[in-house]
């Protein structure tokens, strides 16, 4: 039975790992802007028939 | 030339009909050279993709005035503009409001193909603002900005921009606390399992007491960092000698944390960890939910959000761009068409046609003659004229208005909430209750006694009543946004329901500025003429022009003009079809002086008649006064003469209702009178002339055609359009309060449930931990369907996309 000691601890880290990906999301500015991001996801794409030579992001 | 059959091509740019343009590239058709000329910088530059990503790309340039940004290139009012820089790399932000479709975004974002100096541009679409980053080497403000310009997206740069913060620090705190608080109660309850499930062997209570350990590490952080908040806003009410509703919760949180330490750390016992976090957390989560932010909306501007940031002084023989709070009064500036006077002085030079609609929301320009008062605020139609300074700007006859005591108040302290007079009954209540069970069990047991007293003030915490108002206003300014009527925050939701009396501003806010309608006196205009006239003002920007261009409506395609002249404050000229075209003033036309006010029609040397421009009411307005009067008290004030006075009084009844001639002032000082008498007020306004009175007020609301124009600071804003609606959403606003209520007696049944528990001293955590989420879930769901439903049955829209509905 012990062994649940270290699934917990296991646990834990796996969870302390999901907020710090969720500090990550907060201090990049992803809670500041809901709704670019969901138009701009769409946009990346050259249609290959207009461009034969798609312009290279710089970001 | 000839009557044309209309055919309907719209513009390959900007999808405008242009009707027998002849202006073309390739197949494709565009109505203005501007247009044409945006095109073929897209298409040099392989961005024509722009067109097919969105049906409604494209900005027209029509009748956009040159603007000119020379200005940009003085170094002190480029760093008021700049966000960051350090020599080479600089941020800069401006605001576009003519962002507004998918296509906006893809081209503002591939600027750098435009310009190789840029070097990133991020667009914040429902902020409609653009972030660039770039080389100072190789491109500068003014490149940019004019860039922008060119195709169509102008920035609106204002005073406003160089008082800004750097680069706001956005509030993150509250998400690192949710998040830290969510973290906290799901691993707590995982840890409280063996108490959850009543497992009492030996190896389970050795689990017990590890998890216990842990539980402790993990609610530190939930008490210190995501409830500190709460903590010190206790501590400084009981500072200043009043309660408010963070104490009972604060007094929740410590009982909560203290007693389950000791619990852990000397009988081995659970505690009551997992309730705390989750108090905490839903705590947090009600703070979320009613902070809801309208991006495209501004509830903070003042007049520097609509004056420039610099204007051309004139300097010896030379002009040079100066930062406008550096004029001072003697010195001698430039206004140019469509530019604004940014402080008091004289006309010396030129025809001043000043429109000051957007001091007092009268949509005629004024004339000025040389040697006149000109003021801030106005806009010069026509020529370039010359003016001499009498004043600074912040000392004009409008921006001293800033200078009120009514602007330097902070506006929250004044109001007594709802929920803090709740907190300081209920802080007496629990403090009651808790000591009258401690005085009843200390001299039959000390531990029961303990125990009873702590689990009070634990199961009293107000957590479901402090949630009450944040979930049911909160989902309620929601739903007003639906029905376009912006709320700042939830505390205007509540302070509406204490309103008495209701003033309106009269030009502007009852009647519509962009919806006068006109009236044509005089000989009949066949269709080719009502063509040709419609082609000559169209190709001017003056309001009157507009107006006459909108009252005409569709008459076929726009004729060639030649021989075009416009003379400021005069009317325009021009040559279509052969015949000799002249609208204009009476002087300018040589109409009788018989003949009345308006604007002339004259062709082929004869008068055709005249154009009168009226000003329409909104509608409604007779429905809206009836309803509201039997609930409130209602004034008019008005900056106007009192000939629209016998149209108003049966209207509003009474004649001291009806104030005409304020200024901007006096309009504050008459709410400050009423203030004086106790009566709780309500502005309705729309002008930066109203903004006094707007701040003064209880609830200032401005009313606006568009949320992109400038709005004065205000509590809330409502779309003209839902005028006829207003006593429908002051209704809800404030039958809301009713809703609180039920809340509020959801919260005290569960409370005497667990208080039952706790005077008895038999509370134990699994009681507590189901108690507490429950009661405040319950409250939850009520706050937001209870303002749902009540918002169906009064026939408001609940769904919607708040962002687009107003644009």
């Amino acid at each position: 039975m012990k062994i649940i000691l270290l699934l917990i601890f296991i646990s834990l880290i796996v969870a302390l790992g999901f907020l710090g990906a969720f500090f990550w999301a907060v201090r990049s500015g992803q809670y500041e802007d809901e709704y670019t991001p969901s138009i701009r996801i769409l946009l990346d794409d050259e249609p290959s028939s207009q461009n034969d030579n798609p312009a290279t992001s710089k970001k | 030339m000839s009557l044309k059959e209309p055919l309907h091509v719209p513009c390959y740019h900007c999808g405008e009909p242009c009707e027998g343009s002849n202006i073309a590239l390739e197949d494709k058709i565009f109505c203005c050279e501007g247009c044409k000329m945006v095109y073929e910088i897209l298409n040099e530059n392989d961005l024509c993709r722009y067109y097919q990503l969105d049906d409604q790309a494209g900005i027209s340039l029509k009748g956009r005035r040159q603007e000119h940004y020379a200005y940009l290139d003085d170094k002190e009012i480029r760093e008021q503009l700049i966000d960051y820089s350090n020599g080479e790399h600089t941020r800069v932000r401006f605001h576009l409001p003519q962002i507004h479709c998918a296509s906006c975004i893809w081209l503002l974002e591939n600027l750098y193909r435009l310009n190789d100096g840029i070097t990133q541009s991020k667009v914040h679409f429902t902020k409609k603002e653009i972030q660039l980053s770039y080389l100072e080497s190789q491109t500068s403000v003014r490149k940019i900005v004019e860039l922008l310009a060119s195709i169509g997206y102008a920035p609106a740069i204002n005073l406003g921009d160089a008082d800004r913060p750097k680069e706001k620090a956005v509030s993150r705190r509250l998400y690192f606390q949710l998040g830290v608080a969510g973290f906290a109660f799901g691993n707590i309850m995982l840890l409280s399992f063996p108490e959850y499930l009543g497992l009492s062997s030996e190896e389970d209570q050795f689990f017990q007491h590890i998890f216990g350990y842990g539980n402790i590490l993990l609610a530190i952080p939930v008490v210190f960092y995501s409830g500190w908040d709460y903590l010190r806003s206790a501590a400084l009410s009981l500072r200043h000698g009043h309660f408010n509703m963070d104490v009972p919760i604060s007094l929740g949180i410590i009982t909560l944390f203290v007693r389950s330490v000791f619990d852990i750390l000397t009988t081995g016992g659970a505690g009551y960890l997992d309730s705390l976090a989750g108090l905490v957390f839903f705590l947090l989560i009600g703070k979320w939910f009613q902070q809801k932010t309208f991006y495209h909306l501004a509830f903070d501007r003042d007049y520097r959000s609509y004056f420039p940031i610099a204007a051309l002084l004139k300097d010896g023989a030379g002009e040079r761009s100066v930062p406008v709070q550096k004029l001072d009064p003697g010195q001698t500036i430039i206004v140019k068409n469509g530019e604004l006077v940014p402080a008091d002085g004289l006309l010396v030079k030129g025809g001043a046609q000043i429109d000051y609609s957007f001091v007092t929301g009268e949509a005629e320009p004024v004339h000025i003659p040389i040697g006149e008062k000109l003021y801030a605020g106005g806009r010069q139609v026509g020529e370039r004229i010359e003016v001499t300074l009498t004043k600074k700007v912040s000392q004009s006859y409008l921006t001293q208005l800033w200078n009120d005591e009514a602007f330097q108040k902070d506006e929250d302290s004044t109001t007594q909430r709802l929920a803090d007079k709740v907190g300081r009954y209920f802080t007496f209540i629990i403090l009651l209750v808790s000591f009258a069970t401690l005085a009843y069990w200390l001299p039959r047991d000390l531990s029961i006694a303990i125990n009873a007293f702590t689990a009070v003030l634990i199961v009293a915490c107000p957590c479901a009543v402090a949630l009450a108002v944040p979930f049911t206003f909160g989902n309620s300014i929601r739903i007003l946004a639906h029905n376009q009527f912006f709320l700042k925050n939830i505390h205007v939701l509540e302070g509406l329901r204490n309103i008495q009396s209701i003033v309106f501003d009269k030009t502007g806010t009852l009647t519509g500025v962009r919806h006068t309608e006109g009236q044509y006196v005089g000989e009949a205009l066949h269709a080719l003429e009502k063509q040709m006239v419609q082609s000559l003002v169209r190709q001017s920007a003056h309001p009157a022009s507009q107006q006459l261009d909108q009252w005409l409506g569709n008459t076929g395609g726009p004729l060639e003009i030649s021989q075009f002249e416009e003379i400021a404050g005069q009317g325009v000229q021009g040559v279509a079809d052969g015949r000799q075209i002249q609208v204009g003033s009476r002087t300018f036309t040589g109409a009788p002086p018989t003949a009345g006010e308006g604007v002339f029609i004259r062709i082929d040397g004869d008068i055709k008649g005249r154009f009168e421009m009226g000003s329409r009411y909104r509608l409604g307005l007779e429905e809206v006064v009836q309803s509201l009067k039997t609930r409130y008290r209602l004034f008019l004030l008005s900056g106007d003469n009192d000939r629209e006075r016998a149209h108003l009084e049966p209207i509003f009844g009474g004649k001291d209702a009806l104030l005409f001639q304020q200024s901007p002032g006096e309009k504050l000082q008459f709410v400050k009178k009423l203030q004086a008498d106790g009566k709780k007020v309500c502005m309705i306004g729309d002008g930066l002339n109203d903004a006094g009175a707007l701040r003064q007020s209880d609830t200032g609301i401005v009313l606006t055609e568009n949320t992109n124009n400038f709005t004065p600071a205000s509590d809330a804003i409502l779309h003209a359009g839902q005028f006829h609606r207003l006593p429908l959403l002051l209704d809800f606003a404030r039958k809301n309060i009713h809703l609180v209520y039920a809340a509020y007696s959801f919260a005290v049944a569960y409370n005497i449930i667990g208080l039952s528990f706790a005077v008895q001293g038999t509370l134990s955590p699994v009681v507590a931990a189901i108690l507490m989420p429950a009661s405040s879930i319950t409250i939850v769901l009520f706050g937001v369907l209870s303002s749902n439903l009540l918002a169906r049955k009064m026939q408001l829209h609940i769904w919607g996309d708040k962002n687009q509905s107003i644009v």
